[in-house]
């Protein structure tokens, strides 16, 4: 290779500019499309300085967000951590949107930009076109006309009724975004288009009409079904129900509609989102592979000398980097380090396949075709299920897995390790750590006292006995009775005993919904 | 593909967003103060160093798994030298290693937001939309020492505050502009023409008489043009500021007859803490005295002042004599900010009112920056009818006398009584009973 400079202007700490922006997102494209055969949004890409990148960073990543001193809170720490050098700023931002929008920071050097480039405008652009959770759940092509539409919406509200009072049905809903998603698939695809208009037509609709369940006045004629049973009432409304925030919006007794549509479109975001935290290991592993191929490559052609490469290899070594359990920067297990490692793992058991792969990943070991086989991982798999079918035991070798029990009380036994008799257990358990299941808390909604005091009732599955944080549970327990409007309750119950555990109660302050 | 440069896109996106954050916690924070002050009573004003305020507004909370409970089976990468079935110790907290800190990733910066205030910050909020009314106007009339300020340059002055890098500078670009020749070209002109003379060529006649020519017109250039010329020449000016008087003395006035009860008492204390505290931030050094009387005043130490009990009838005017009396003998007008707090229950002898008035409005209220006047009432009191002290002071304020009052009967009431009387926004007629 050739450190000429003057005939290889692509040399490690070089400016970039705009033609070499172009001229190295062409190559990058070429390997991209033509050795991965990547199947892409278009690209959008825009240059920005790193107070964007800090303003982008704060609003949850996105372009346009409504307002809120939560995205500014987030804004203050992130910049003081910034400021202090504690804490460097992410080298890109890609939105899941049609066309893929990907952000480069004005600092990086022209080589950081292509690996950027590679990574963001073609790794993950790739993998949300493609991932099913994401094509099922998410609507790229609406979702910046949405964000637009939630913005303004929001702040015509803030005009209308005052910040404070927005304010409040934002801190609620944000607490409960997490349970704002449906976990299970749905007949129809997302269409965030639609989304604005049917905005519309249900505040037409909620002006004409008035909800069924909480009729008071007894019909004339015949006598109220007190003893509706049981099954009967929670049918009528739809329960038991995991998405709370979607239940609020339709039941909640004292919203007013445009509370309603905030609830919505809080919950609207979580749902775009959801996605994200489900796949978040093989994004980045899928990401981080498809730019270490292209810069590899990149590299053979001339296209990158050896300096930049140097460059490369020490940001891309930084950025799989897996601290063990005992370093002092451990925290948790790097989805960058796995899964890229499961990736090139899957390249090498699809092309040089020892005896052990072939038992361990018969469909694949010596298949030849890494790229096809990739590419099928990429678009039908989530973080959980992915370990569970490709992780080999070279590679829980090689990043030296092991598996421990805790049960919050005596000494840790250490379960299995990277051996033969390890391998099995070390796998399931790992896919078991990255299932959203089990990372968070499963809770749903099961009974209204639909005659009585209009008490909502939920239930926390609370699995190997762990139950949810008392302080922060009474916190956002406190939101959603303000929501409901009435007493709400949760329940905790073990998961395989129904054993009562625990119970949580909160009663409407009065902030938000007022009767 | 689409290359867009955002770089000149307007900054400060997250501008309002921030905005509202800082807002929010200063809210809460000033809130905080609010309350812990109500917990704590005035005497802890200025004791504590570090008062520890947690937000709980500035949460974010979501549903989460409690870390202290529950079975965990999980995988950590780098083993070592475990063998299944070893067991580890565990570690001292949740943390250690291992899912612990992968876990509380999320919690952990909540508490960054607690805030620690000191005692400065937390005063400075407690007190923060306050102000001394009128305090500039007043505060230029009655200073009376200066100090000396730099203010740019000036042609004239004394040597001493010559300023030689301005006048250095002055004669440079002087010297420049005329051309006067530098003492090292003149020098070179001669050693050129000394050459020439100890050269065999020397008959070089008219080479040497331009060269000699050219040295002399150089000499009497730089003879005209003098090194240092007067219109060079600055001297560092300064200017007279009027310091404002950094001492205040506060006068603590009570009326102590027996209608006086303790909790009237009480009342009066606290406020005149809070005038205190106040003072304190405003000014370097404030005294106190305090003036009780019956039908007698007097001035006491500050545990008489507020310990004991005397009887006697009321004569609000020999306060203001003992006042008035303290002023001339102790704190000279141009060297204090006087400030006066009176409290009393209102009773006076009514014969007294008139000289009252005549004291308050002639001799008083011209040396003070503020007179605050509080009523004191029994926890239950009514004051329905005013008092003959209230009237007398009301009548000051109608006809356009800078001075305060207010009525206080319970606790809760002192702190919002004080911020009235001296909130910023406060309007000059508005001082005026309500």
């Amino acid at each position: 290779m050739t450190l000429d400079r003057t005939r290889d202007p692509k040399g490690a700490g070089f400016d970039w500019d705009f033609d070499g922006l172009q001229r190295a997102y062409d190559k990058v494209s070429d390997i991209a499309l033509g050795e991965l055969k990547l199947d892409i949004y278009p690209n959008q890409i825009e240059v920005i300085t790193s107070e964007q990148m800090l303003d982008a960073y704060s609003s949850i990543g996105m372009p346009l967000m409504y307002k809120h001193w939560s995205f500014g809170k987030h804004f203050a720490r992130d910049e003081l951590l910034y400021r202090h050098g504690l804490r460097n700023l992410a080298y890109e931002i890609v939105i899941n949107s049609n066309p893929c929008i990907a952000y480069l920071m004005e600092e990086n050097s022209m080589m950081m930009q292509t690996l950027v480039i590679a990574h963001a405008a073609f790794g993950h652009n790739h993998f949300f076109k493609n991932n099913n959770l994401f094509r099922q759940w998410t609507d790229a092509n609406g979702i910046l006309d949405y964000l637009e539409f939630a913005k303004s919406y929001i702040a015509r509200c803030e005009d209308k009724y005052g910040e404070a009072e927005v304010e409040k049905v934002l801190d609620a809903a944000h607490a409960l975004m997490a349970q704002g998603v449906n976990r299970y698939p749905r007949k129809k695809a997302f269409d965030l288009r639609d989304e604005e208009k049917r905005a519309r037509e249900r505040a037409e609709e909620a002006e004409r009409s008035h909800n069924e369940l909480w009729r008071t006045l007894p019909r004339s004629g015949t006598k109220p079904q007190q003893n509706a049973t049981e099954a009967e009432r929670r049918k009528l409304l739809g329960l038991p129900e995991e998405n709370v925030l979607y239940f609020l919006e339709k039941t909640a007794p004292a919203l007013k509609t445009w509370q309603r549509e905030i609830i919505r479109i809080v919950r609207q975001i979580a749902q775009y989102f959801y996605p994200q935290k489900q796949t978040k290991m093989m994004n980045e592993g899928c990401a981080t592979f498809v730019h270490y191929h292209v810069m590899n490559r990149l590299h053979d052609i001339g296209f990158l000398n050896d300096g930049a490469m140097l460059e490369f290899l020490h940001s891309h070594t930084g950025a799989v980097f897996q601290p063990e359990f005992d370093h002092r920067g451990y925290s948790g297990i790097n989805p960058y380090a796995l899964g890229f490692g499961m990736m090139q793992d899957i390249q090498r058991v699809c092309t040089e396949p020892t005896d052990e792969d072939r038992e361990w990943l018969p469909e694949i070991a010596g298949q030849g075709d890494w790229v096809e086989v990739l590419k099928d991982a990429w678009a039908n798999h989530r973080d959980e299920s992915f370990i569970r079918q490709f992780l080999s035991p070279e590679l829980i070798r090689k990043m030296k897995f092991f598996n421990v029990y805790d049960d919050s009380v005596s000494d840790l036994i250490v379960k299995a390790i990277h051996n033969e008799q390890g391998y099995q257990t070390v796998r399931t358990k790992l896919a078991n750590q990255f299932d959203v299941v089990s990372m968070e808390p499963e809770i749903e909604i099961v009974d209204v006292d639909l005659y009585g005091d209009r008490k909502l009732m939920l239930q926390h599955r609370a699995h190997s006995g762990i139950v949810l944080d008392e302080k922060e549970t009474a916190y956002v327990l406190q939101h959603l009775a303000d929501l409901w409007g009435y007493e709400v309750m949760l329940i905790e119950i073990a998961a395989q005993s129904d054993a009562v555990l625990k119970e949580h109660r909160a009663s409407p302050s009065g902030a938000v919904a007022s009767n | 593909m689409n290359i867009v440069d955002r770089r000149l896109n307007p900054r400060g996106k997250s501008l309002a967003n921030r905005q509202r954050f800082i807002r929010r916690a200063r809210k809460e924070l000033t809130d905080a103060v609010r309350e812990a002050t109500a917990k704590q009573g005035l005497t802890d004003l200025g004791t504590d160093d570090k008062i520890r305020i947690r937000t709980d507004r500035l949460r974010e909370p979501t549903f989460r798994h409690s870390h202290r409970q529950g079975e965990r089976d999980y995988v950590l990468p780098g083993n070592k030298e475990y063998a299944e079935g070893d067991r580890i110790p565990r570690p001292e907290q949740d943390g250690g290693g291992g899912r612990g800190s992968q876990a509380s990733e999320d919690g952990e910066g909540e508490d960054a937001f607690q805030f620690i205030l000191s005692q400065d910050e937390f005063l400075d909020i407690f007190l923060d939309d306050l102000e001394l009314p009128d305090m500039l106007r007043k505060q230029l009339r009655a200073s009376e020492s200066f100090s000396h300020v730099r203010a740019g340059y000036q042609v004239s002055g004394p040597v001493s505050n010559l300023n030689l890098k301005r006048t250095m500078r002055n004669s440079l670009s002087r010297r420049i502009a005329l051309k006067r020749p530098r003492p090292a070209d003149i020098a070179a002109r001669e050693a050129e023409l000394e050459k020439l003379e100890a050269s065999v060529e020397a008959e070089d006649l008219e080479e040497r008489a331009r060269l000699e020519a050219d040295i002399e017109r150089q000499k009497s250039r730089s003879k005209r043009i003098p090194f240092i010329d007067p219109v060079d020449v600055r001297y560092n000016r300064f200017e007279q500021v009027p310091q404002p008087v950094a001492s205040a003395v506060m006068f603590c006035l009570m009326d102590v007859s027996g209608s006086m009860t303790e909790h009237m008492k009480d009342l009066a204390k606290r406020f005149y803490k809070l005038l205190y505290v106040f003072l304190g931030r405003r000014y370097k050094n404030v005294e106190i005295v305090f003036i009780r009387h019956t039908h007698l005043a007097r001035e006491v130490d500050e545990e008489t002042f507020f310990m004991s009990t005397e009887t006697g009838g009321t004569v609000v005017s020999t306060a203001f004599e003992e006042m008035i009396k303290v002023v001339q003998a102790r704190y000279p007008r141009d060297q204090w900010n006087i400030y006066a707090a009176q409290a009393s229950d209102g009773d006076n002898l009514s014969t007294d009112n008139s000289k009252v008035a005549t004291l308050l409005r002639d001799q008083i209220l011209p040396i003070c920056q503020y007179f605050a006047y509080i009523e004191v009432a029994s926890e239950h009191g009514g004051y329905e009818v005013n008092t003959e002290l209230w009237r007398t002071y009301d009548e000051l304020i109608k006809t356009g006398h800078p001075l305060a009052m207010k009525k206080v009967s319970r606790r809760n009431q002192i702190y919002p009584v004080f911020r009235e009387l001296f909130s910023r926004e406060q309007d000059q007629p508005s001082r005026a009973p309500t």
